[in-house]
């Protein structure tokens, strides 16, 4: 059982969450028509050995989405973020990199 | 074999009635069934899994590899229990399994004569070798493992007890209360961790309690136990078993808290399942003692060394009059001078040539007549041990001359330790080879949560057991933060010194020709021999994994707590490799076996989820309505008249719709409140249609995608005010569809202003459905409802029986009809208020099967059409989609292999003749031959009382060319086949003038 510490309700048990897949792909803006843009978006994913960020859904809690990092290698879990955040600071970077 | 006069920690005074196989047995309180059954004498107490071989009492613990026999009768029937860890209570009944006819004449143990062909490897080769495709060789094969093989059988009845969970954070864990664990909960609980000791025996001490009643340790016992017991932040928990380690410092506990009397007591749970969450655990499990392999090895009368002692010194049973304490380190000669020191006439036959002084002083002073350089090469006797044969042997166990041939009915082994290391492995993987001990430990490092102390960590001695237990203790609590001070660690006992030290690393005894004799067993539990290991050497399973599977040694339900380092030493020796480099067995939890009622908790039945009711629900079941499961929620399926069946009462129900006017709940729809400035751009996101022209006071009808371009879910959402929309979902898809608004609204499309939030449990929704729907509200409502005021995909406010309601123009079942929505403390009122106005109009309700029927018949999509295959042009909602935004999907729905003009389309099916089509039939051209998987399915089917026949749904290649077509519907599983036509899904009313009335 891993414990995660959601950013709105503290430490919580893993069985008030989903998992809700990869967090570090990002959706296409939506007027994208390429796709190829879609299919890396919705199907290509990494199987990364190590730490990894992953989307959890607090769905009986504060339903909030998540970000949070797991090892995949030894199954620990470190720091949370609210998804929100992430793609806020997300949007920030990709400004800053035009 | 019997009980003493004196000493053993048991009350001979409390005299319990406990039997096996009907026999009674002089139990006292203190004992466990084992030694019971050991005090009334009885060797044979099982049959072996494979060659139903006769075996006896073992161990006298976990590892208890034999003693496997069923507990209780009738509904609290227990299978495959070990005797050995079972407590004595009064009224226990227990009896011996996989014998037949009987236990002592066990017609099965003519398999043992069998035993070349049921070697290793047997499942395989009889399978795939040389009778491959001999099916009637298989079938017998299949008859007769299944009634040969096994162990003790269930029960079918359903289980009397309750089982409760509960949860619980500590500071420290301390697993195991033998003295490492009562050293490391006293040093943690001093300083003021909040600790849980759990225990899996009855009584703290574990070891401890092996030793002479007197001995110093039971004072020290006794001490540490009472001062634990005195802190307000240590809790004890015996008759509990820690049996997992799992992710995030999470352990699974197994507390059985009836388990030791004939039943529970009123309002008390049988076992209770504990997840604790520990910041920090110290593993103080012990150490299990290991066999010797020698012909005869299993037979009843032999016994590991250290369980003879527990017999002796804790339940006062001296298990034989003839003892050979057959060895290979020190640990043995404490055993065989007591059991000398209570009677007994002892040998002790040591493999080693030579001892130290202590050693012999402690023999000679006992009267122990001792030979060293010799083994066990065969325990004799038919049924149990009648004699052993002693020869002198070399450094490998090999015999370098003659046998003797002496009389025993005890033959107590040691072949060292093997480090209870289990949970630690859970965890933390792969243990590292104590060459010493030849055993594996922990690969211990500081940052590890689990920290293994005394006989778990091979420590050599009680006052190293004491002083690692204490300091992990304290180090556990100061890295949770205690600061209390742990006082001085407890003075060291003298006793164990011998544990482990000083020994010869060989475990099998062989003839003059290399060879065991008899049958020399390794894992004792599944009947492996050490010539199956032999074997698997020689056609090549040499690693660990492969060993494990083509032997299926460690397979059993003592998952090879004797017999892993045996069988792992053995290959390393036939290969000429050091034991790791073999490989290490895996752990996995559970530590012994447990019960699933435990694990399931209160957890089924009507508890196995919590049901979702309609605030309608009482009336439906008042009103006599059946009521059918519709994921979480109940709903009403038809109101049966006069025992009427399901299929008279839908169509009664249906065409009284048609004819007149029905009401039915729908409150289980999914429903989302959609607030906020950029509500509308929300909205055109997630469905394919627009809504930037939706007008306050409208509804509109959507659909939505997944983000690979299939159907996700359709509804009907309102605009309730500029920036206030309410959206309804299907029933199934509710949650679905808010966790995707949810994550949208969060990440990609954070900056929409928008919120959503669920207000299914909010509202009742009631569908007024038939000709008379309007006149039936305009008289409750009071409002003017007419085709001027309000017509389709309108909504209204109004008051309905004093309650403000809003009324919503839209039909499902294709008449005239309304929804109406209703705050749900107020629903069943509403809803009575339209009953009571009913005669008049003729007002009737109806359930799930008839809306269904209404459904099919106007061509309405559901749950089986909305499946997750099927694309927009499946459906034909094409023309729904907008060109002019993107949505959800709106690129991928485009993809190619969707867009392939050959994908099954949906299509009406009207049924020839009088039954109907199956959901999930295959649907075939009219000639040709009916195989694979056709040219599409039948996904709704109902009989259609405004048609008077059978109709379906369905998806079909090219199914809109083919219309007028005979299709032919095959239901492999009822092996049926029906002919239909093809027709356009719309099949009454085509034109929707009834509902736009
Ligand atoms: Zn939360």
């Amino acid at each position: 059982m891993i414990r995660i510490e959601c950013p709105v309700c503290g430490q919580r048990p893993e069985t008030e969450f989903t998992y809700g897949g990869d967090a570090t792909v990002r959706r296409p803006e939506m007027t994208n028509e390429d796709p190829q843009a879609w299919i890396e978006y919705v199907f290509m994913r990494g199987n990364p050995r190590g730490w990894h960020r992953e989307y959890w859904h607090h769905v009986q809690g504060c339903r909030q989405w998540i970000v949070l990092e797991r090892n995949t290698l030894s199954h620990e879990i470190g720091q949370a973020e609210l998804a929100r955040d992430a793609a806020r600071a997300w949007s920030r970077t990709s400004e800053a990199a035009e | 074999m019997k009980r003493l006069a004196s000493g053993g920690r048991i009350e001979r005074s409390e005299k319990l009635s406990v039997s096996f196989d009907g026999r009674r047995l002089p139990a006292v309180r203190g004992d466990t069934l084992a030694s019971a059954m050991l005090a009334g004498g009885l060797g044979t107490v099982a049959r072996s899994f494979k060659y139903h071989r006769p075996r006896g009492i073992y161990s006298a613990g976990v590892e208890e590899p034999g003693a496997l026999v069923h507990l209780r009768d009738g509904d609290r029937h227990e299978p495959n229990v070990r005797a050995t860890t079972t407590e004595a209570f009064d009224g226990l009944t227990s009896g011996s399994q996989n014998a037949w006819p009987s236990l002592r004449f066990d017609l099965g143990a003519v398999s043992g004569l069998a035993s070349p062909v049921l070697g290793a490897g047997f499942y395989y080769k009889t399978f795939i070798g040389p009778f491959r495709q001999t099916t009637r060789f298989w079938k017998w094969c299949e008859h007769f493992i299944r009634k040969a093989a096994g162990m003790g059988r269930g029960t079918y009845r359903s289980d009397p007890d309750a089982y409760e969970k509960r949860h619980r954070t500590v500071d420290v864990l301390v697993i195991g209360g033998g003295a490492a664990g009562l050293s490391a909960a006293l040093a943690a609980g001093r300083s003021g961790a909040q600790v849980l000791l759990v225990e899996q025996d009855f009584a703290l001490g574990g070891a401890l309690l092996s030793e002479p009643v007197g001995h110093a340790g039971d004072a020290w016992l006794d001490e540490s136990a009472a001062e634990l017991q005195g802190m307000e932040n240590v809790r004890i928990l015996t008759r509990t078993t820690a049996f997992g380690a799992y992710d995030g410092k999470t352990f699974g506990l197994i507390e059985r808290v009836s388990d030791h009397v004939k039943a529970p007591e009123a309002g008390a749970v049988r076992q209770r399942y504990w997840q604790v969450h520990a910041h920090r655990t110290v593993l103080a499990a012990g150490a299990i003692e290991r066999p010797m392999v020698f012909g005869g090895n299993d037979k009843p009368g032999v016994m590991l060394a250290s369980a003879a002692r527990s017999y002796l010194n804790r339940f006062a049973v001296l298990a034989g009059d003839r003892v050979i304490v057959a060895t290979n380190n020190d640990s043995a000669y404490v055993a065989a001078a007591e059991l000398a020191g209570a009677g007994a006439e002892v040998t002790l036959v040591d493999m080693r040539e030579r001892i130290g002084p202590e050693l012999d002083e402690l023999i000679n002073g006992a009267g122990v007549k001792l030979l060293l350089g010799h083994g066990v090469l065969e325990a004799k006797g038919w049924g149990r041990v009648r004699h052993a044969c002693i020869v002198p042997v070399d450094a490998a166990g090999r015999a370098i001359g003659q046998k003797t041939i002496v009389p025993a009915d005890l033959i107590a082994v040691s072949g060292g330790w093997t480090p209870a290391i289990h949970l630690w492995s859970q965890i933390f993987g792969k243990p590292v080879y104590d060459a010493g001990g030849a055993c594996f430990v922990p690969d211990a490092k500081p940052e590890q949560h689990i920290q293994t102390a005394g006989t778990a960590m091979a420590a050599a001695s009680m006052a190293d057991v004491i002083e690692q237990g204490f300091a992990r203790g304290s180090e556990a609590a100061s890295a949770t933060g205690a600061k209390g001070d742990c006082g001085p660690a407890p003075v060291g006992l003298d006793s164990g010194r011998f544990w482990q030290s000083d020994f010869r690393k060989t475990w099998a005894v062989f003839n003059l020709q290399g060879k065991t004799e008899g049958t020399a067993f390794v894992d004792m539990q599944h009947d492996v021999k050490l010539s199956d290991i032999d074997q698997a050497e020689r056609e090549g399973y040499v690693s660990v994994e492969h060993l494990k599977r083509y032997t299926t040694q460690g397979m059993a339900t003592d998952q090879g707590k004797l017999s892993n380092l045996n069988a792992l030493s053995r290959m390393a020796e036939l290969r000429g490799v050091q034991v790791p480099d073999v490989g290490t067995t895996t752990f996995r939890p559970p530590f012994t076996p447990t019960t699933i009622g435990a694990l399931v908790g209160h957890e089924h039945g009507r508890h196995f989820r919590p049901t979702r009711r309609s605030p309608i629900h009482d009336w439906h079941v008042e009103h006599g309505a059946e009521m059918t499961e519709s994921g979480a929620w109940l709903r009403p399926w038809y109101y049966p008249e006069a025992g009427e069946s399901l299929e008279a009462a839908y169509v009664r129900e249906a065409s009284h719709v048609r004819a007149h006017v029905g009401i039915v709940d729908v409150s289980t729809l999914g429903k989302i409140a959609v607030q906020g400035p950029d509500a509308a751009e929300f909205l055109n996101r997630v469905y394919v249609n627009g809504w930037k022209t939706l007008a306050v006071g409208r509804l509109r009808y959507g659909v939505m995608l997944r983000e690979d371009g299939f159907v996700l879910d359709d509804g009907v959402t309102a605009r309730l005010a500029a920036h206030d929309y309410f959206m309804s979902t299907t029933t199934a898809n509710a949650a679905k569809v808010l966790a995707m608004a949810e994550l949208m609204l969060q990440t990609a499309w954070a900056d929409l202003r928008v919120h959503v939030t669920s207000v299914t449990d909010q509202w009742g929704a009631i569908a007024v459905a038939g000709p008379n729907a309007r006149a039936l509200l305009s008289q409750v409502a009071g409002a003017d409802l007419s085709r001027e005021a309000l017509p389709n995909n309108h909504f209204t406010r109004a008051q309905l029986a004093g309650v403000p309601v809003r009324i919503h123009r839209m039909s499902y079942s294709g008449e005239l009809a309304y929804e109406i929505y209703v705050p749900s403390r107020q629903a069943r009122q509403v809803w009575e208020a339209l009953i009571a106005a009913g005669p008049e109009v003729n007002l009737r309700p109806y359930g799930t099967e008839a809306m269904g029927a209404l459904r099919i018949e106007k061509g309405h999509v559901a749950g089986p059409e909305l499946d997750g295959r099927t694309t927009l042009k499946d459906l034909g909602f094409e023309g729904l989609a907008s060109s002019k935004k993107p949505f959800v999907g709106s690129v991928l729905r485009k993809r190619d292999v969707l867009e392939d003009p050959d994908r099954p389309v949906l299509v009406g099916l009207e049924i020839e003749g009088m039954s109907g089509a199956k959901a999930g039939a295959l649907l075939f051209p009219a000639a040709g031959r009916t195989e694979g998987h056709g040219d599409g399915w039948v996904s709704s089917s109902t009989y259609s009382p405004a048609l008077d026949r059978h109709i379906a749904m369905g998806l079909l290649k090219n199914g809109a060319s083919r219309r007028g077509e005979t299709v032919r519907v095959v239901d492999f599983v009822g092996n049926e086949v029906l002919t239909a036509r093809v027709v356009a899904n719309h099949f009454f009313d085509p034109e929707g003038e009834r509902q736009n009335g």
